[in-house]
């Protein structure tokens, strides 16, 4: 069950030069992939593009055979309420066990009237089990692709 | 002392175990034709050796070669196309020329012999490493005017093996090829079989489960580290094969299965090594420049040419019970080193360097620009996944450290920049490790 609540990123390296964003994003459009969320991390000559697609091991499978390198980490993601105080009462959670979140980003869809975020932890499963005590809603990743 | 077994033994081979008395008469017969051949018909050469006070009689001894005069790769360019042909074109059935980097390319001719000489030669360097009739070559070094192609082609032919030409590129249909025809040997440069590695991991396929079992590889430096990397990824045995398109082509000097440096075929080269500054002829053992005569090549003979190849030559019987000596592994060249704000750089330098931080060699390329009479270096290295994460404080940090690396070593201060993999150029020639845009 653990297992599931992990969701998987992709993340690839882009230099910093017109074009190389749109080279991945195209080869995936190509083929059919829907991309549920991204972010760019970026430094002075490089950038790190992370994206969540719907078949991670097939998008990982069609960009490494085009040439890119890809590695993948586990994401956390983590349904808040879409209102003044909801992303706070969650990093409350984190804060009191002295849970570090290493970057985060949010979902494009929205659940009614709840957002996703996305949170990368330097030991997932134990965020997990912290959220989940807090009784903080970890969406498992079945039902967030679902969709997608 | 390991003895070579009866069944590995290729009777081609059996040059390669001659007494050194035996083999250093051949040579003296072969110079002394060969000197004389080239002061009747290579007019650059005779006014060399007029210059010197020298005719070709007194060429009377092996060690009498050290008064001839040296030939460099600018005599081949001086005299372009055919000024160093010592046979008219009625007696010359190939050329091969090689793409000039900078200016004009140089022409190489060959007779029948010459090319059966050259047959020979990479026929006992295919034995050398245990291929025989029944094996089936790869043959991805490139077909046409590089020699690499054509020159294993034959070699590989005339041993009797199977040989599938499908020279370089398209590494994908290489894969295919090799896993449906079941190669077991492939001939291409080190750097190229890398990426072959590279592409195999993407497309999910294990080469250690193919029959391939060994791979000639050459026409560019490398260093045991690649070759523990290539061994280690994908299951066969990395042979170093030496050659140069101005002396032959592959199959100058050729590794044994023992690995322990490639033989050179003493028979039909004769090897000496020189100092670079003063070119005074060094001790066996000690390292210098490479230089080569040709001892059996009539349509160009070449007397003391200048390889450009730092390398020494190794004293002492090889475990294969060979007798031609070996030459260490050319892991640079004279022409490759630059020389940067006063500071002499080899690229092996760098090479280490970059091997420290990462464990394994990364894809690179040295830029050398001056800006405002400034020179600057940026060492461009392609992103691997084991370096590469999700967040660029880890990529940062990578960077630095190959900067610190660098710097510890060759004491230069450079730029490193992280570009995307399989972004630099893959040679089926030579690797070019340098690029120098300074406008001098």
């Amino acid at each position: 069950m653990e297992n599931l609540m992990k969701l998987k990123q992709l993340s690839l390296f882009l230099e910093n030069k017109p074009g190389t964003l749109g080279r991945p994003i195209r080869l995936l459009a190509r083929a059919g992939f829907n991309i549920v969320t991204l972010s760019i991390a970026e430094a002075n000559q490089f950038g790190i593009l992370r994206l969540i697609v719907s078949d991670w091991e097939r998008a990982k499978k069609l960009l490494e055979k085009n040439g890119l390198v890809v590695r993948v980490t586990d994401m956390v993601a983590v349904e808040v309420a879409d209102k003044p105080g909801g992303l706070s009462k969650v990093l409350g959670v984190l804060e009191k066990a002295r849970i570090n979140v290493e970057f985060m980003y949010a979902f494009t869809e929205k659940r009614e009237d709840r957002a996703v975020l996305v949170f990368r932890f330097d030991d997932p499963d134990n965020a997990i089990k912290t959220l989940k005590a807090a009784k903080v809603n970890v969406v498992s990743s079945v039902e967030l692709l679902r969709q997608a | 002392m390991k003895k070579i077994q009866a069944s590995n033994f290729h009777p081609v081979s059996a040059p390669d175990f001659l007494p050194r008395g035996e083999l250093e008469n051949l040579q003296l017969r072969r110079l002394q034709h060969m000197v004389g051949r080239a002061y009747d018909h290579v007019p650059l050469f005779k006014q060399r050796m007029e210059e010197r006070g020298l005719t070709a009689a007194d060429v009377r001894t092996l060690d009498d070669i050290t008064k001839l005069p040296f030939s460099v790769k600018t005599d081949l360019r001086d005299t372009y196309p055919f000024g160093l042909f010592a046979s008219p074109m009625r007696y010359i059935v190939r050329l091969h020329a090689s793409t000039g980097t900078t200016g004009k390319p140089i022409v190489v001719a060959y007779t029948r012999e010459d090319i059966g000489v050259w047959e020979n030669v990479v026929m006992r360097s295919f034995a050398a490493c245990g291929l025989h009739a029944g094996d089936i070559i790869q043959n991805a070094y490139g077909y046409g005017l590089f020699t690499g192609g054509l020159g294993a082609h034959y070699g590989g032919e005339a041993l009797g093996a199977t040989v599938i030409p499908i020279s370089g590129g398209n590494t994908e249909r290489q894969l295919t090829v090799m896993k449906d025809f079941g190669s077991t040997a492939i001939c291409c440069t080190p750097s190229y079989f890398l990426h072959i590695i590279e592409q195999a991991q993407a497309m999910g396929m294990d080469l250690k489960q193919l029959p391939l079992r060994a791979g000639i590889f050459g026409a560019e430096p490398w260093t045991e580290s690649m070759r523990r990397r290539i061994e280690a990824e994908s299951g066969i045995k990395a042979y170093d094969i030496y050659g140069l398109s101005e002396i032959i082509g592959p199959g100058v000097a050729m590794e044994c299965e023992c690995q322990a440096g490639p033989h050179v075929f003493e028979d039909w080269f004769y090897p000496e090594i020189i100092d670079v500054k003063t070119g005074k002829p060094v001790p066996d053992g000690e390292e210098g420049e490479l230089v080569l005569t040709t001892l059996g090549k009539e349509a160009m003979p070449m007397i003391r040419y200048r390889t450009r190849d730092i390398t020494a030559l190794a004293g002492g019987r090889c475990e294969c019970g060979r007798t031609l000596r070996r030459i260490h592994r050319i892991g640079r060249r004279c022409d490759d080193m630059f020389i940067i704000r006063g500071v002499n750089v080899y690229p092996s330098q760098i090479e280490t360097a970059l091997l420290k931080v990462e464990g394994a060699l990364p894809h690179y390329q040295i830029i050398l620009t001056r800006e405002k009479g400034l020179d600057e270096v940026e060492v461009q290295v392609e992103v691997t996944r084991d370096v590469l994460g999700d967040t660029v404080g880890a990529l940062e940090q990578v960077q630095r450290r190959l900067c610190q690396s660098v710097e510890t070593l060759t004491g230069l201060r450079v730029n490193v920049r992280l570009v995307q993999p399989q972004t630099l150029q893959r040679s089926e020639g030579k690797a070019k490790r340098v690029l120098d845009q300074r406008k001098m």
